[in-house]
């Protein structure tokens, strides 16, 4: 068990080492952020300046290991266009973000697991059918139209929340609520098909052969085999919580993080990018690792298997 | 589903007492209702994408002051403007079907491209194996684990925004899953005595995989690109919203959706319209590839 919690730990670090280095070869192939910032017709005095105060006149394997060691001590650089520092800007829209991406996740597990879970149960019957058929729209409705119908049936029509902004509880029942529905439709498909291949296992047979109650069965059995891909789809949607944000959020004029990207994209504010192309890579490592470990903990063939593997 | 319909339909051709009145049944058990209406729907929006500037009824570009935010027929507008108008006065009607053919066209040249390259590296990971094999799994997980949308907005923020620029970023939606199954497919058709036969004979590898491998494998490939479309457009429509994909004077259906935002009150119809288009056409394309995959190859659900 040690071992395999040790695998994952290294390779955790070794993807954000790689994810760190990949942002400051994207940054450096993109141009010159002189002439980008400056513009083409800038004195050439100016870009030299500039060069030099963001050290971009050394060479660029100095660069590299400065820009390292600054990542590692949390300094980021500031932004390209309001000179704070790119981290405290983002920073501070942080919670606003997780305001309504956290109580989306529970909506989707909420509502997703127990749905996906009664769909394969009564497979075939309407009750399946109709599971199927309202999950049809986490695929085929795209977040922005869902969220802006919801916002013309609710907030324009009704008049019962507003349609956007931020500050109160109501402003943020609109974008959770767009975001729970969509999730959980993903959720319960992906839980559905997890529990039908269960179900048609050699052992859920043996075990309702050998008389075990059909709810122990579904208890004891199935459901914790069907927890493996089920959590691996949850650990993809945590680790998304800021990206899947980013429609949303902009919907809804939400200043959390996913709006401030699409901002610092428009204006290409490449230090805010960069920061937050961090942060969503962490959240993806480390709900990934969360994963990993809680397979382990699920599953003993996990532990034992990749210990083997990784030795 | 086929499975089911197949011997039903022997059933009925050899000899069943029942077979001629239920020649409808027959029909509709072999094409179900809603891949009809799916089929139907995909067949009108080619033709819009062929022939769309000759059916608008007025230039997309066109600016009417005096006609600005006439409402569509359904909320009592008239025949000069079936969908309504809106803030400039640009038929939404014209509009709708210029960005129609926008959206598709990337949406289809950037899945050429996903499958090209999944093939592609699919194959090159089945033919050299060992590290080469590693690197491109590599590659291939590297992808997965980012949320694409991020990996596209990065790379506008990086390198800017053109049409072209792009259609072969969407291009890159995808090409994982398509050279997953690829490498995998080309794996086991090299266990099978027809790659081994053309082998032995001394074809190159060019050969076996490009005029032996790959027609064998089509089937697949196709209902995994089908399935790949309709998520191309809705990550299309999803940054062209944000302002960030297709840039005016050039319009897709997010770009639509994005500016009726704004007129969201006043003129709701501007946002519905191309909402409504989105939604069906994802839909139908969903439909129809899931229909081809249980004919194809039942096991790949």
């Amino acid at each position: 068990m040690f071992a395999y919690i040790l695998n994952r730990v290294a390779r955790a670090v070794l993807t954000l080492i790689i994810i760190v280095s990949l942002a400051f070869v994207i940054l450096r192939m993109s141009g010159d952020p002189a002439i980008m910032i400056l513009g083409p017709e800038a004195p050439p005095q100016a870009v030299e300046a500039f060069r030099k105060a963001w050290g971009l006149d050394q060479p660029i394997w100095v660069q590299y290991a400065k820009y390292f060691g600054a990542v590692i001590q949390g300094d980021l650089g500031n932004s390209m266009r309001d000179g704070r520092a790119a981290l405290e800007v983002v920073w501070e829209r942080v919670p606003l973000t997780l305001a309504i991406t956290v109580p989306a996740l529970l909506l989707n597990i909420l509502i997703g697991l127990p749905a996906g879970v009664l769909a394969a149960l009564f497979r075939n019957t309407a009750y399946d059918r109709l599971i199927m058929m309202v999950s049809v729209i986490g695929f085929t409705v795209p977040s922005f139209v869902m969220g802006l119908t919801l916002s013309l049936l609710l907030a324009v029509w009704l008049r019962l929340l507003p349609s956007g902004g931020s500050g109160t509880v109501a402003h943020a029942v609109l974008p959770v609520v767009t975001m729970g529905i969509i999730g959980a439709a993903v959720i319960a498909r992906f839980t559905r098909s997890a529990m039908l291949e269960v179900l048609g296992q050699p052992y859920i047979r043996t075990a309702s052969a050998k008389g075990v109650p059909w709810s122990q069965v579904i208890t004891r059995h199935a459901l914790a085999n069907a927890a493996i891909p089920t959590m691996t789809i949850i650990g993809f949607m945590v680790g998304s919580l800021v990206a899947g944000a980013v429609v949303v959020e902009s919907v809804f004029s939400w200043p959390g993080v996913g709006r401030l990207l699409v901002t610092a994209v428009a204006n290409r504010d490449l230090a805010v990018v960069q920061v937050i192309l961090l942060l969503i890579g962490f959240t993806m490592v480390a709900a990934n690792l969360a994963v990993d470990l809680l397979y382990g903990w699920v599953d003993p063939r996990m532990r034992t298997k990749t210990a083997t593997a990784g030795a | 589903m086929s499975t089911e319909t197949l011997p039903s339909e022997q059933a009925d051709a050899g000899g069943s007492v029942f077979s001629s009145k239920n020649v409808l049944r027959v029909f509709f058990e072999k094409w179900p209702l809603a891949v009809l209406l799916a089929l139907s729907w995909i067949a009108l929006l080619v033709i819009i994408v062929a022939f769309a500037p000759f059916i608008a009824p007025y230039d997309y570009l066109a600016i009417s002051l005096t006609d600005r935010l006439a409402p569509p027929l359904f909320l009592g507008g008239g025949w000069a403007h079936p969908l309504g108008t809106d803030e400039l006065g640009r038929d939404v009607l014209s509009r709708l079907l210029m960005s129609v053919r926008i959206s598709i066209v990337i949406a289809f040249l950037s899945t050429l491209i996903a499958a090209t390259l999944g093939v592609s590296l699919g194959f090159i990971a089945a033919y050299f194996r060992g590290k080469v094999e590693q690197l491109v799994l590599m590659l291939i997980d590297a992808q997965a684990a980012m949320p694409f949308m991020i990996i596209a907005l990065a790379v506008l923020a990086f390198f800017g925004n053109s049409l072209m620029l792009f259609t072969i970023l969407m291009g890159f939606y995808g090409w994982e899953r398509i050279a997953r199954i690829a490498r995998g497919l080309a794996l086991s058709a090299n266990e099978q005595g027809y790659a081994t036969a053309v082998r032995d004979i001394g074809a190159s590898p060019w050969r076996i995989y490009g005029r032996h491998i790959l027609p064998n494998i089509a089937s697949t490939l196709i209902v995994s690109m089908t399935l790949n479309f309709p998520e191309v457009i809705l990550l299309e429509s999803g940054l062209s919203f944000l302002g960030l994909g297709v840039q005016p004077p050039l319009s897709s259906l997010g770009n639509m959706v994005g500016y009726g935002r704004d007129y969201i009150q006043s003129a709701p119809w501007i946002m519905l319209a191309p909402s409504v288009v989105i939604v069906l056409t994802t839909l139908a394309i969903s439909i129809v590839g899931d229909w081809l995959r249980d004919l194809f190859d039942p096991t790949l659900s």
